[in-house]
């Protein structure tokens, strides 16, 4: 049972950074015509956020818990 | 190599790769060894989500917009984020109460409404029209595509050809039956196809692989890279805007909208609910589509801005439409293979949705639309058919045959003004108007089927209003001005800037006004009046879902019924053999009949429990709501009141409480018990001992107390005795009190042996000088007896682990009774030693009277000592025995005798070796002392 619950606090935690990640304002700080890793900053920090928030999905639910 | 042929051979082979998959599916499913009992399948059935949208659309919104493609797959993400809550409680809600449908879901919560059914339904498909209009779009404007390789030339406006000409007819003609041959091809009482789901998920794999395919073939085969093409494009002004968030002006606004929308389609489109919801077959599969899925959007979207930039450049001034790049442009580079895998792959995408879509769509029509009227209509024909489950199935071939012409409809006449995605989004904003409903549904007990039919009327003609009117009104259907003056020319009424509202883009606009009306009807309705029994019941089931009460039990149901009549109305709807089936696989769970008894002319009469079972088994094929009224139709029902279907459901919930809280209790009670039992037994036995050893004791004292009584009054009464007798006397005053002295010690000995008090020292010791020990210490008196004594110890024997003072104690009292017994001058003893597979064996034998076989046992109680007490003066204690048996045992060992009377005794023990004794057997206490005496 604390099992299931901490996956799930760990899951609406996700959710909650997924949703600061994603939205203005933080979206904005990189929305700017400069580059990294030789793409367009916002791009290549969407898909930064996206991969963060997915790993920490994967995290939340098949890490076994100590 | 691309001609017609070709593409169609691919076509059709396709199609029966996947006909295969399923039949696969099917049959492993029966054979009760499902495959798409896996996690990964499951995720990957749930990649439905990307149809031909993602696959040709996400570019052409790119080509536009940027990373404004980006949000229909981020909602999503943060959805699943959520799923382990809200899909896991979806998921059992719909496994308890056997719904088949988003539409039975609403219309079961809300006390299994055929209204609100019928409604959800009709929102479902006039909302999903477009999204299947939009595939048959991509379809055929692939193959027209492909039909005139290698020039590319743009498909013109199916308009324009008569509709026996039209490919896109046939295509979707081919889809229906496709789909029909899938989904209806036998009636489960679950709804659930697990041929579909594997087809499916092989169909995901297929779009990936082929997304990412052309993805690489862009980025590293005609450009050198993420970094040459975003180069190449920075040095284009015209594309600058596509790499900024605020493209179209509406900025962060729209962003946000498309997330919260997609979000919900997520959840609510049709197909996502059946392959999520409907056709899990295991709840523990979302820990992993939890974050897979999400992982399999980012995926198929990496590529999507580098096509859609090399598009934009390879073909500038060409008019070549942006969401035709994934084809078009392997298709300049003369890449057959590849040009004909994308084909594969937007055909994947497009059967995906549309053969799970209307199966889904379908199964709502007939369930939530069709029953019902047939219900009301045609009562009478219903009833008097004794099997209406190909009436079922054809309704639903029926409903698929008229969606897909219905979607190609709205193609015809409206889908070529629109993108792709703007068609989607239209799809996704209706589907939106089930979140308040739903959601409110499973977490709030107040809404009432009132509330949920304002609030998803009011939503769905504000989404009509604004969303769906104003798309008619720029495909020409609709007289323009519309738009522009507003109804009956009332500016306020403009359907894009209603009240006035603006700065919001169409979709923002829309998910604005219609949530406000949807979320403020249904939340003021429902309180406008206390939820009603059917609906406090139902809302009960659903919101406490994930706790104790939810989880079935309850008997909400009170009434006559009889087995027969349920039985052959399941049978109507099931087929009687399946029917039959499901009655006797109940009553063998039940562990009986399922029937209460018989009524008055000797037919079964149905518990409630079977009625349930009944009804469940009825909703999975013909909708909750309608399974509701043919249950009744055949049983005399007692309405309950909501106080009576809350006391049950409160009931039914403390029951599983306190059945819980017994349980604990229960188990802590019996391992309190057997402690105290433990410690009883341990107290009796003690007991037991003690009052052994006084009565023994007090009657073994008396006797040397009797004689030093008698001798003493002897010598007091008679000064004048004889020294000689005086002497004699003393000394018999003497050795009496010496045995009381000996018998007092022995008797505590005992005692302290027994209770398990007494004190050991174990070690390993040598056998053999304990033996030459104790020999020695009895020497004197076998030298008064003028007996002999034989040893025969061999050397070098295994040490055993015993109490050395002890043993000398038990080799004593065998050498001294054996002494005992001799005849004076004649005695002869002998000791023996003996090596055994485990441990050693002394003997001690003598050439005594023996002892008779029946005595054998007796020696060894306490205070019994044998021979004839008439002749023979008792001159032991009658505990060295005992005592000794007592010491050998606690080392693991034993003692016995053996004898032939007339010709001596042998009094036998065994050791075990140190080594196999373990030394915990032997417990050296703190503080030991040496025994008593």
């Amino acid at each position: 049972m604390h099992r299931r619950i901490l996956a799930g606090d760990r899951l609406i935690a996700a959710f909650l950074t997924g949703c600061a990640l994603f939205n203005y304002p933080l979206l904005s700080l990189f929305d700017r015509p400069t580059e990294v890793f030789d793409m367009p900053v916002l791009y290549a920090y969407i898909f930064a956020a996206w991969a963060l928030v997915i790993a920490l999905m994967a995290w939340a639910v098949e890490r076994p818990f100590k | 190599m691309l001609e017609a042929p070709v593409v169609i051979a691919a076509s059709l082979l396709y199609l029966g790769l996947l006909f295969a998959a399923a039949w696969w599916g099917d049959r492993r499913a029966d054979q009760g060894r499902s495959i798409i009992a896996n996690p990964t399948i499951y995720a990957l059935s749930m990649a439905v989500y990307c149809t031909t949208w993602t696959f040709y659309g996400s570019v052409g919104r790119a080509a536009v917009s940027g990373i404004g493609f980006l949000p229909v797959y981020l909602g999503p993400t943060l959805v699943m984020s959520l799923g382990w809550i809200v899909l896991l409680k979806m998921i059992r809600i719909v496994k308890a109460n056997r719904i088949t449908s988003i539409a039975d879901f609403i219309s079961s919560r809300y006390g299994k409404s055929h209204g609100l059914g019928g409604l959800v339904t009709i929102i479902a498909v006039v909302g999903i029209i477009p999204y299947i209009a939009l595939q048959l779009k991509a379809v055929s404007s692939t193959v027209s595509l492909l039909l005139s390789y290698p020039e590319i030339v743009m498909p013109h406006r199916s308009a324009t050809i008569p509709v026996v000409a039209d490919l896109s007819f046939y295509i979707a003609l081919i889809l229906a039956a496709f789909t029909i041959v899938f989904g209806t091809r036998h009636l489960d009482a679950t709804e659930r196809h697990e041929g579909m789901v594997a087809a499916i998920a092989l169909e995901s794999g297929v779009k990936l692989v082929a997304f990412l395919a052309v993805g690489i073939f862009v980025t590293y085969g005609i450009y050198d890279g993420f970094g040459d093409i975003f180069d190449h494009a920075a040095a284009q002004p015209q594309l600058q805007h596509l790499m900024t968030a605020t493209p179209s002006g509406t900025g962060y606004s729209s962003w946000f909208s498309l997330i919260i929308l997609s979000g919900l389609a997520v959840l609510f489109l049709p197909r996502q609910f059946q392959v999520a919801v409907v056709e899990n077959v295991n709840e523990a599969h979302l820990k992993r589509a939890v974050w897979l899925f999400p992982l399999y959007l980012l995926l198929i979207n990496i590529f999507v801005l580098p096509i859609a930039l090399g598009g934009l450049m390879h073909f500038a001034g060409q008019g070549v439409d942006a969401d035709t790049f994934v084809l078009t442009l392997p298709m300049s580079q003369r890449q057959e293979g590849l040009v004909l895998l994308v084909f594969v792959g937007g055909l994947s995408a497009a059967t995906g949705m549309v053969i799970v879509e209307t199966i889904a769509l379908s199964t709502m029509v007939c369930n939530d639309l069709v029953m019902p009227m047939l219900l009301r209509h045609k009562r009478a024909a219903l009833d008097e058919s004794k099997d209406v489950s190909g009436l079922l199935l054809n309704i639903r071939r029926g409903a698929i045959v008229a969606i897909l012409l219905l979607g190609y409809l709205y193609f015809r006449l409206a889908g070529e003004a629109y993108a792709l995605v703007a068609i989607g989004l239209i799809s996704f904003s209706a589907v939106a108007q089930f979140a308040p409903a739903l959601i409110g549904g499973m977490y709030w007990r107040g809404g009432t089927r009132g509330g949920a039919l304002a609030g998803l009327s009011a939503g769905f003609a504000v989404w009509g209003y604004t969303l769906l009117l104003p798309s008619f009104a720029k495909s020409g259907w609709l007289p323009g001005d519309f738009l522009t003056q507003g109804l009956f020319g009332v500016e306020l009424l403009r359907p894009q800037q209603l009240f006035g509202l603006t700065g919001l883009d169409g979709i923002s606009h829309c998910l604005f006004w219609s949530f406000l009306a949807n979320i403020g009807a249904y939340v003021g309705v429902s309180l406008v009046r206390p939820p009603m029994v059917a609906e406090a019941t139902q809302a009960t089931l659903f919101v406490d879902a994930l706790s104790e009460s939810g989880q079935g039990g309850a008997v909400l149901w009170r009434g006559r019924a009889q087995v027969n009549d349920l039985q052959e109305l399941v049978g109507r709807f099931l087929g009687p053999a399946r029917a039959q089936t499901a009655f006797a696989a109940f009553a063998r769970r039940q562990g009986g009949s399922g029937s209460s008894g018989s009524s008055g002319d000797g037919r079964p009469e149905a518990d409630a429990k079977l009625v349930q079972f009944a009804e469940s088994l009825l909703a999975g094929a013909i909708g909750s709501a309608s399974a509701r009224v043919m249950v009744a139709s055949v049983a005399k029902e007692e309405p309950l009141s909501i106080e009576e279907v809350m006391h049950i459901l409160d009931e039914a919930s403390q029951l599983r409480t306190y059945s819980r809280e017994l349980e604990r209790k229960s188990r802590e009670l019996t391992a309190a018990t057997l402690e105290l039992q433990a410690a009883n037994e341990r107290l009796q036995e003690l007991d037991r001992v003690k009052d052994d050893i006084m009565s023994s004791v007090t009657h073994e004292l008396r006797t040397p107390l009797t004689s030093i009584r008698a001798f003493s009054e002897l010598l007091r009464d008679d000064p004048k005795m004889h020294l000689a007798d005086r002497e004699r006397f003393l000394g018999l005053i003497v050795g009496e009190t010496e045995r009381l002295t000996r018998l007092i010690n022995q008797t505590l000995d005992l005692a302290k042996i027994e209770s398990g008090r007494a004190d050991w020292n174990g070690c390993e010791l040598d056998l053999k000088e304990v033996i030459e020990q104790s020999i020695a210490a009895i020497s004197q008196l076998v030298r008064e007896k003028e007996a002999h004594v034989e040893v025969d110890l061999p050397d070098n024997l295994p040490l055993i682990l015993a109490d050395r003072d002890r043993l000398i104690q038990v080799m004593l009292n065998l050498l001294s009774n054996a002494v005992k017994f001799l005849k004076p001058g004649s005695g002869r003893i002998r000791v023996t030693l003996a090596l055994l597979a485990d441990g050693l064996e002394v003997g001690v034998a003598d050439n005594g009277p023996g002892i008779r076989p029946e005595d054998q046992q007796l020696v060894f109680e306490k205070f019994r000592q044998v021979g004839d007490t008439m002749t023979a003066k008792p001159s032991g204690t009658g505990l060295g025995l005992p005592i000794s048996r007592r010491i050998v045992e606690h080392f693991g060992g034993r003692l016995w005798v053996e004898s032939v009377a007339g010709e001596g005794a042998t009094f036998r023990f065994t050791l075990p070796f140190a080594v196999v004794q373990q030394p915990a057997a032997v417990v050296p206490e703190a503080g030991t002392g040496g025994s008593l005496s």
